[in-house]
C-alpha cells in the first residue's frame, strides 16, 4: 500500500471548470434565498457572467500553454494526471462554452409564450391537475433550470478533458443527470416531456452501468485508471487481452449512447421531441461535442496502440449510423424527430472522421489530421443545430410549438426571413457548399479516405444523398406547398433568441466561406497529450 | 488593364445585381437586372477582345490562397472552352430577362424581383463554374448553381413545379455528392504525393495510377452525365422543362447543362486521360442511346416543352459522342455544338413560350394548327429555330453536327451510322410538331382567331439568336479560331495523335 500523495492542483489551468462549477453552486444559493421576482434576472446574469468568464479563462490559458518539444502536443496534465488541459481540450472547452452561452439565451426567452419561459411553472404539479392550472395562472416560472444547465456545462467541460477512467465517469454523470431533469420540464405537452425524461434516464442509467463495468474490466487489465498507464499496458501487451477487449466494448457502449450512434440511437427521437426545445437545442449541440471529445481521447490516447482491435467495430458502427439515421429521417413527419434522426446521421459522419489518419508521421505536411477534421466538424455542427432548433421554437399556434411538417407548408410566404434562415441551416446540414457543413464533410471524408476507409466514405456519400432528400423536402414544403387550413404563425422572438439564431447563421456562413482560421485553430490544437 | 481582376469583376457584376434586385420592387428590379446582365455582357466582350490571346492556354489567371489548411485556392482563368461558354452565358441572360419581362409578375415567391435576382445569381455562379481553375472552387460553385436553379424551377412556372424542382435538385445533388467522393479522392492523391492542393494545374501534373484514375473518373462522370444529361440519368430533364418557365428552361438547358460536357472535357479528359480512354466504349454506347432514344421519345411527345427538352437529350448525346471519340474534329465539333445548341435551343424555347402563352396550352394536339396565317412572324421564327435544331445546312448547328458525325465515322463506322439516323429523326420531330401546331385551317380550335403576332419586344429577343444561327452557319471560323488551340491542348494532354489535323469543315 503506497502512501497517499496529495495531488498538485493547477488552479490556473482548471479555472474554467472551477468558475462554471462555482457559478452553478451559487445559482442554487440564489434559488434558495433570493425573492421570486428577482430570481430570473439574477440567474440569467449569473449564468452568462460565469460562462463568459470561463471563456475568457480558456483564451488566457490558450495563450500561455506549454508546447512540447516535438510541437505536436501542448498543455499540461493537471491534478495528478487526471485532467488533461491540452490543445484539443481547450478547443472543445471554447466550443462548449460558446454553445452554452447561446443555450442560456434560449432558456431565458420569455417572449414566445406570452411572457413565460418554455419550462413548466411547477414541475411537481401533475399534468392536468388543479395545481398545474394554478401555477400557470400565477405565471410561475422555474429558474432552477439555470443552475442545472451550469452543472451540465461543468460535466461537458470535464468529460472531454478527463484523462482517467473514473474522472471520465464523473464527467459523464454530472453531464447527464441535469439533462435528464431538464428534459422533463416542458411547459406544454408535459406528458410527452416527462416520458422523454424517463426514457432518457432509464436508458442513460443502463449505458452508465455498461460504462462502469467497462471501467472495472479495463482496470483489471491494466491495473490503473490512468490513460497514460493504460496506453503503456496496451503497447506492451501485458495482461489478459480478453479483459481489455470486453472492457473496450463496454466503454464504447456508454460513449456511443451519448453521441447517439446506432445501435444506441433509440432514445434520440423521443428525447429530442419531448424535451423543451431550448433544452433540445443545447443538448443536441453540447452533448455531442463533449461526448465526441471523450470518445476521441479514450480511443486515441488509452487504446491508440490497439487500433486494429477497435477500428473494424467503429467502421461498422459508422456505416450503420449513417444509413439508419438517413433512412429513418425520411419517414419522419415531425420536424424535431426529423432533426433528431438527422443528428444520428451526422454522428455517423463525425465517426467517419474519427476513423481517419491520426499519427502525424503518416500525414503529408499541411494535410488535415483526423482530430482536426472532427474538431472542426463538431464546432460547425453545434452552431447549425442550435440555430435550427431555435427556429423550431418560433413556429407556433395557440397550442404551443407546431412541429408537424404538414403544417409548416407555406411558411416561406408567411415569414420569408425565418423560412430563409431555416432553409439555410438545412442546406448546411445537407452539406451544400458555401456553408460550414460542406467544409466539415469534406474534411472528415478526406481524412477517412486517406486512412483507407473508402467503404465508409462511399456509404457516407450515399447517406448524404438520402439525407439531402429529407432536408429539401422541408424547404419544398415551406416555399412551394400551399398552406393546409390554419397555418401556424411565426412568433417574433425577443433579442435573446434572435441573437442565438443570428450567431448560428453567421457562424455557419462565415465558416463556409472562410473556414481557414478555425481549421488552423483546430490544427494548432495539435494532438492529445499522452 | 491586365492588372484588373477581370474575371472576378465579371462574376461580381451579376452578383451585385442579384442582391440589389432582390430588395427592389418588381419594375425597378427588372431594369436593374437588365442593366447588370448588360454590363456583364459588355465587360465580358471587353475582356475577351482586350486581353484574350488566340494562342490558347489558360489566360486571365487569378490565383489567391483561400483555405490554406486544405490547399484550396481562389483561382480563375479561361481557355478557349471557358471563353466560349462565358460568352454564351452572358449573351443569353439579357435575352432571357427581356423575354420573361412580365412572366413573373403575378407569381408569389418574390414576383419579378425574386425572378430577376435568382436569374442573376445563377448567371454569376455559372460564370464562376466556367472560369474556376481549382477543383474545390469548381465544386463549390457547381453546387451553388443548384440553389438559384431550384428556386427558379420551383417558384415560377406551371402547377406541379414544386415536385419537378424537387426531382431536379435531388438528381443534381446526388450527382454532386458522387463527385464529392472523387474531389476528396483527388485531394488525398495529391496529399500522398506530398503537396495537398486542389489547383487543376497541380493536379494535372500528378501521375495517378490507373486503377485510382478509374474510380475518380466514375465519380466525375456520373455527376456530369446527370448534369448533361445522358441516358439513363436524364429523367429529370423533361419534367423540369415542362413545368418551368421557358426563360428558366433556357438557362437550365442552354447554360447550366453545358457544365456537364464542360466538366467532361476539363476534368475527365484533362485530369484523368487514361481512365477516359478506358471508359470510351461505354460512354460512346450511352451517347448513341441518348441520341436515338432522345429523338424517338421526342417524336412521341404531345407537350411542346417536353418535346424540346427531350431533343436536348439527343443533342447532348452528340456532344458527349464528339468528346469521347478522341479526335480533333470530334472535340472541336463538340465545343462548337455546345455553343450552337445553346443558341438554337434558346430560340426554340422562347418561341415555344410565346406560342404557349398565346394559346393557353402546351399540348400540340390541342393547338391544332391554323396559327401560321394569323401569326406569320411567330410561325417563321418557330420554323427557323426548329430547322436549326434538326441541322439544316446554312444554320450553325449543321456545322457542328457534321463535324461530330465525321469524327464518329472516323472512330468506327457503326458509331457514325447510328448517329446519322438522328438527322432523319430530328427532321420528323421538328417538322411534325410544326405541322400539327401551326399549319392547316385550324378554324375549330379556340384562341386561334384573335391571336396576336409577335410584338417588338419578342422579336427583339429572337432576332439576335436567329442572326447568330445564320452567322455561325455561314462563317463558323471566328468560333473555331478560339476553340481549336484549346482542342490541340486537350489532344496533347490526352496523348492521342490522329492523322487528320485541323478540325475544320
Amino acid at each position: 500500500m503506497t502512501d497517499f500523495v496529495k495531488p498538485v492542483i493547477d488552479y490556473f489551468e482548471l479555472l474554467p471548470l472551477l468558475v462554471v462549477f462555482g457559478v452553478a453552486c451559487l445559482g442554487v444559493v440564489v434559488e434558495a434565498f433570493a425573492p421570486r421576482s428577482a430570481r430570473y434576472v439574477a440567474q440569467v446574469v449569473l449564468a452568462l457572467a460565469g460562462l463568459i468568464g470561463a471563456l475568457v479563462a480558456v483564451v488566457l490559458i490558450g495563450q500561455d500553454v506549454e508546447v512540447y518539444a516535438d510541437g505536436a502536443a501542448r498543455g499540461i496534465l493537471a491534478v495528478g494526471g487526471t485532467i488533461a488541459v491540452d490543445g484539443p481540450t481547450l478547443f472543445l472547452w471554447g466550443v462548449i462554452l460558446v454553445l452554452a452561452v447561446a443555450g442560456v439565451l434560449l432558456f431565458a426567452e420569455r417572449h414566445l409564450d406570452g411572457g413565460v419561459s418554455a419550462f413548466a411553472g411547477q414541475a411537481a404539479a401533475l399534468p392536468g391537475s388543479e395545481a398545474e392550472r394554478e401555477a400557470g395562472s400565477r405565471g410561475l416560472d422555474h429558474t432552477e433550470v439555470y443552475p442545472l444547465l451550469m452543472f451540465a456545462v461543468f460535466g461537458m467541460l470535464l468529460f472531454p478533458a478527463a484523462n482517467d477512467l473514473l474522472t471520465m465517469f464523473v464527467g459523464l454523470e454530472v453531464l447527464s443527470l441535469p439533462l435528464y431533469l431538464l428534459c422533463g420540464l416542458a411547459r406544454r405537452r408535459r406528458l410527452l416531456s416527462q416520458e422523454a425524461a424517463l426514457k432518457y434516464f432509464l436508458l442513460g442509467a443502463f449505458s452508465s452501468g455498461f460504462f462502469l463495468y467497462g471501467v472495472a474490466l479495463v482496470y483489471g487489465y491494466a491495473g490503473s485508471m490512468d490513460f497514460t498507464a493504460i496506453n503503456e499496458s496496451v503497447r506492451n501487451d501485458t495482461g489478459n487481452s480478453s479483459l481489455l477487449l470486453i472492457g473496450m466494448g463496454l466503454l464504447s457502449v456508454g460513449l456511443l449512447f451519448k453521441i447517439g450512434a446506432v445501435p444506441f440511437q433509440a432514445w434520440t427521437p423521443d428525447v429530442y421531441q419531448g424535451a423543451p426545445t431550448p433544452v433540445t437545442a443545447f443538448m443536441a449541440a453540447g452533448t455531442k461535442v463533449a461526448a465526441f471529445g471523450a470518445l476521441l481521447r479514450l480511443f486515441y490516447v488509452a487504446f491508440g496502440a490497439d487500433r486494429w482491435s477497435w477500428q473494424p467495430m467503429m467502421w461498422i458502427v459508422a456505416i450503420l449510423t449513417m444509413i439508419v439515421g438517413a433512412i429513418l429521417a425520411i419517414t419522419q413527419n415531425d420536424v424535431k424527430r426529423m432533426l433528431a434522426y438527422s443528428s444520428v446521421a451526422h454522428t455517423g459522419f463525425i465517426l467517419t472522421g474519427f476513423l481517419g489518419v491520426q499519427a502525424s508521421a503518416d500525414l503529408a505536411p499541411g494535410e488535415v489530421s483526423a482530430l482536426q477534421a472532427v474538431l472542426f466538424y463538431l464546432a460547425t455542427y453545434g452552431f447549425v443545430v442550435l440555430g435550427a432548433f431555435a427556429i423550431v421554437s418560433l413556429v407556433r399556434d395557440s397550442g404551443g410549438e407546431v412541429t408537424s411538417l404538414d403544417r409548416w407548408a407555406g411558411l416561406g410566404k408567411e415569414s420569408p426571413v425565418v423560412a430563409a434562415a431555416f432553409a439555410f441551416f438545412l442546406l448546411a446540414m445537407a452539406g451544400i457548399p458555401l456553408t460550414s457543413g460542406f467544409v466539415g464533410k469534406l474534411a472528415v471524408f478526406s481524412v477517412a479516405l486517406a486512412a483507407g476507409a473508402w467503404p465508409v466514405v462511399v456509404v457516407g456519400i450515399l447517406a448524404s444523398i438520402i439525407a439531402a432528400f429529407f432536408y429539401i423536402r422541408v424547404i419544398k414544403a415551406m416555399y412551394f406547398d400551399e398552406p393546409v387550413g390554419d397555418g401556424p404563425s411565426v412568433v417574433y422572438p425577443s433579442v435573446l433568441t434572435a441573437t442565438t439564431i443570428a450567431l448560428g447563421a453567421a457562424a455557419t456562413l462565415m465558416l463556409g466561406i472562410v473556414p481557414g482560421p478555425l481549421l488552423d485553430l483546430a490544427g494548432l490544437a495539435g494532438q492529445f497529450l499522452r | 488593364m491586365n492588372d484588373l481582376p477581370l474575371l472576378t469583376i465579371l462574376i461580381a457584376i451579376p452578383l451585385v445585381g442579384a442582391i440589389a434586385s432582390a430588395f427592389l420592387p418588381g419594375a425597378t428590379a427588372r431594369l436593374v437586372g437588365l442593366g447588370a446582365s448588360g454590363a456583364a455582357l459588355v465587360w465580358a466582350a471587353i475582356a475577351a477582345f482586350s486581353s484574350y490571346d488566340l494562342d490558347g492556354g489558360m489566360q486571365l489567371i487569378e490565383t489567391h490562397s483561400w483555405i490554406e489548411a486544405l490547399g484550396v485556392h481562389y483561382a480563375l482563368g479561361v481557355d478557349g472552352l471557358g471563353l466560349v461558354m462565358v460568352l454564351l452565358t452572358v449573351a443569353l441572360v439579357p435575352i432571357v430577362l427581356i423575354a420573361s419581362w412580365h412572366e413573373a409578375d403575378d407569381e408569389g415567391n418574390g414576383g419579378s424581383s425574386g425572378f430577376v435576382a435568382w436569374v442573376l445569381a445563377l448567371e454569376a455562379m455559372s460564370l464562376a463554374v466556367f472560369t474556376a481553375t481549382d477543383v474545390f472552387l469548381f465544386y463549390v460553385v457547381f453546387e451553388a448553381t443548384l440553389i438559384p436553379a431550384y428556386f427558379l424551377v420551383g417558384g415560377f412556372g406551371r402547377s406541379g413545379r414544386g415536385r419537378a424542382a424537387m426531382k431536379f435538385l435531388i438528381y443534381q445533388l446526388a450527382g454532386g455528392l458522387v463527385m464529392l467522393a472523387s474531389v476528396v479522392g483527388l485531394y488525398v492523391v495529391s496529399a500522398d504525393a506530398g503537396k495537398p492542393s486542389f489547383l487543376i494545374s497541380d493536379l494535372a501534373a500528378l501521375d495517378i495510377d490507373p486503377i485510382t484514375q478509374r474510380w475518380l473518373f466514375v465519380g466525375f462522370f456520373v455527376a456530369f452525365a446527370i448534369k448533361a444529361p445522358l441516358f439513363p440519368v436524364h429523367t429529370w430533364l423533361a419534367d423540369t422543362t415542362e413545368k418551368a418557365t421557358t426563360g428558366t428552361s433556357v438557362l437550365l438547358i442552354c447554360v447550366l447543362d453545358k457544365i456537364g460536357t464542360f466538366g467532361m472535357l476539363r476534368f475527365c479528359l484533362g485530369l484523368l486521360p487514361d481512365a477516359s480512354q478506358w471508359a470510351t466504349p461505354v460512354v460512346v454506347v450511352l451517347a448513341l442511346i441518348s441520341i436515338v432514344y432522345g429523338a424517338l421519345v421526342a417524336i412521341g411527345q404531345d407537350d411542346l416543352l417536353r418535346l424540346i427538352g427531350l431533343t436536348s437529350l439527343s443533342h447532348f448525346g452528340f456532344i458527349v459522342l464528339g468528346i469521347f471519340v478522341f479526335n480533333n474534329q470530334g472535340i472541336s465539333g463538340s465545343i462548337l455544338y455546345m455553343v450552337n445548341h445553346g443558341v438554337g435551343t434558346a430560340a426554340l424555347f422562347l418561341v415555344a413560350g410565346y406560342l404557349i402563352r398565346r394559346r393557353g396550352t402546351a399540348s400540340i394536339r390541342a393547338m391544332g394548327g391554323g396559327a401560321e396565317k394569323v401569326a406569320p412572324v411567330l410561325a417563321g421564327m418557330f420554323l427557323i429555330a426548329g430547322l436549326a435544331t434538326c441541322g439544316l445546312p446554312g444554320l450553325s448547328p449543321f456545322v457542328s453536327e457534321m463535324l461530330v458525325i465525321i469524327a464518329a465515322f472516323e472512330h468506327a463506322w457503326w458509331v457514325g451510322a447510328v448517329a446519322v439516323t438522328a438527322i432523319v429523326l430530328a427532321a420528323i420531330y421538328v417538322l411534325w410538331a410544326y405541322q400539327r401546331s401551326m399549319t392547316g385551317p385550324g378554324g375549330d380550335f379556340v384562341g386561334v382567331e384573335g391571336m396576336r403576332d409577335l410584338d417588338a419586344r419578342e422579336v427583339g429577343t429572337l432576332a439576335p439568336l436567329v442572326l447568330a444561327l445564320l452567322l455561325f452557319g455561314f462563317a463558323p471560323m471566328p468560333l473555331l479560331d478560339v476553340i481549336n488551340p484549346h482542342v490541340d491542348d486537350i489532344m496533347t494532354s490526352v496523348g492521342v495523335t490522329d492523322g487528320a489535323q485541323g478540325g475544320q469543315p
